[in-house]
């Protein structure tokens, strides 16, 4: 079963959200994402210092299968991104929520962030596609 | 919806766990649980396929061997051991490929095809077709199904549980115990076995080859294993579209025997005469995944087309087939994305029996 963790925010297109203290926001893919992608082989992240409307495709995860595009939950700027994926995508499967995180960005409002699912409505909309 | 054909091992595929696909109207397991797991266990040790969703045609009559030397733009007169298989095309008048298989000489009266799942229908027809001008019996063998154990160890964990004859078989050679019938084939790149036996048969074999370490694999990495290892896939890599000279196969094309009139040879003997397109192998030389059907330029202003793509998890690269003009250039671009990246032309397999094929680069 995917692993959903009760503190973060998620939006339908399988992207976590986690609210940090100093109100930056780091992003990621869902377990139930990496799951249903497989073995990840590439990924590629947005630049630090792009600004990303939300719903941008702005990442790129790319499995053995498919390619896939990965969208800004909300809008703001890249304040980092994680190196470490370029050599290691397999991260993005093993460790999905933590080492595996993608980039992270200054929300442009903060407000925005009530538009995103819990955990629970997010399990639910994983529920009610499958 | 039309309901999904399935194996005799379909039931071991979903207690595995397997995650199953639409494959040519079969319902077929694309993975276990990591494909890339199941890719390297068969690099490096034995992996295990359910193909039944491929079919066995057997071909009976006095002129067997005329109606194949006719059919197949290979010329079966190079098989002249019993047992011998030989890699083979079968073409339209235009020199379109219907379909790619292999075909095993038993006798003079016996001769056995493997052809691919989705083409089945369309071969026989076609085999029906042109079987009655040579008194040929056409019998498809539903009853028959193919599992492949492939890698390094396969022939020593297999061994015990075949006919003693499997042990010594040479390469592209079968030999068969009844309804036992063991090739030493595949496509992997890899030693092993295609085995094509009464579907009970296989379901014990499959049970008592996973209890020797043989990994169940799906058909996600048997297309990177395939795809490391040069060969072609029918539907993606060639079709009815495209000759065997175009898809990286005129060297199953066997024209030295003048007065052999297979069905397609005067269509490949005019192209040979004039330029056109071929297959190469491509390895992109940055980070990414060259994907089917993505753009090929050349500095020239050519421009082709990628048919197969993918990670290679043996090379840790991407690579993959396509088909361009005829060119010497050796450095390209690729379209992924929107943007151009670059790629270099080489000559597939990528990997053979567990080695890298790729030399390193001269820049």
């Amino acid at each position: 079963m995917s692993n959903t963790p009760k503190e973060l925010k998620f939006a339908k297109s399988h992207e976590w959200v986690r609210v940090e203290a100093d109100g930056t926001v780091t992003i990621g893919i869902t377990d139930h994402a990496q799951n249903a992608l497989g073995d990840l082989v590439f990924v590629e992240v947005p630049k630090v210092g792009r600004k990303l409307a939300a719903n941008d495709a702005c990442a790129v995860v790319e499995s053995v299968k498919a390619a896939s595009d990965v969208y800004a939950p909300i809008a703001g700027e890249v304040i980092a991104n994680n190196p470490a994926l370029a050599d290691a995508p397999e991260t993005l499967n093993t460790d999905p929520y933590g080492a595996g995180w993608m980039w992270k960005m200054k929300p442009a409002d903060a407000g925005e962030l009530a538009s995103l699912l819990d955990a629970a409505a997010y399990e639910k909309s994983v529920a009610e596609s499958s | 919806m039309l309901s999904l054909k399935k194996t005799a091992l379909h039931e071991h595929h979903r207690r595995l766990g397997a995650r199953l696909v639409d494959f040519a109207g079969w319902e077929m397991p694309i993975q276990y649980a990591s494909q890339l797991d199941e890719h390297h266990a068969v690099r490096t040790h034995a992996g295990m396929f359910d193909v039944a969703h491929m079919v066995a045609v057997d071909l009976h009559g006095a002129n067997v061997r005329a109606f194949l030397a006719r059919l197949l733009a290979n010329d079966v007169a190079k098989l002249k051991v019993p047992g011998k298989a030989l890699y083979a095309c079968l073409l339209r008048e235009d020199g379109g490929v219907l379909d790619d298989l292999i075909a095993y000489y038993l006798d003079e009266s016996w001769f056995r095809l493997v052809v691919n799942a989705g083409t089945a229908d369309k071969d026989c027809a076609w085999f029906e077709r042109h079987a009655p001008a040579f008194g040929v019996e056409v019998r498809r063998r539903n009853d028959l199904g193919i599992l492949a154990v492939q890698g390094p160890q396969a022939r020593a964990l297999a061994a015990g549980e075949l006919p003693a004859a499997a042990e010594s078989l040479g390469a592209f050679h079968a030999c068969r115990d009844g309804e036992l019938f063991v090739g030493r084939t595949g496509y992997t790149g890899e030693d092993g076995y295609e085995i094509v036996a009464p579907h009970a048969t296989l379901v014990r074999l499959w049970v008592t080859l996973q209890a020797k370490g043989v990994k169940p694999c799906g058909l996600g990495a048997r297309d990177t294993l395939r795809l490391e290892a040069g060969m072609n896939l029918y539907g993606q890599d060639m079709d009815e579209s495209v000759t065997p000279l175009e898809s990286g196969l005129a060297w199953t094309v066997s024209m030295t025997d003048a007065s052999r009139d297979f069905i397609g040879r005067a269509a490949l003997e005019a192209q040979q005469k004039t330029p056109h397109r071929r297959q190469v192998g491509l390895l992109l030389e940055g980070r990414g995944v060259l994907r089917a059907h993505m753009a090929v330029r050349f500095a020239s202003g050519q421009t082709g087309e990628i048919t197969s793509g993918g990670f290679g998890p043996t090379l840790k690269r991407s690579i993959a087939l396509a088909r361009v003009p005829q060119t010497d250039e050796v450095a390209c671009e690729v379209q992924i994305r929107n943007e151009w990246q670059p790629a270099r032309v080489l000559k597939p397999p990528f990997v053979r029996n567990g080695k890298t094929l790729i030399p390193e680069s001269t820049s």
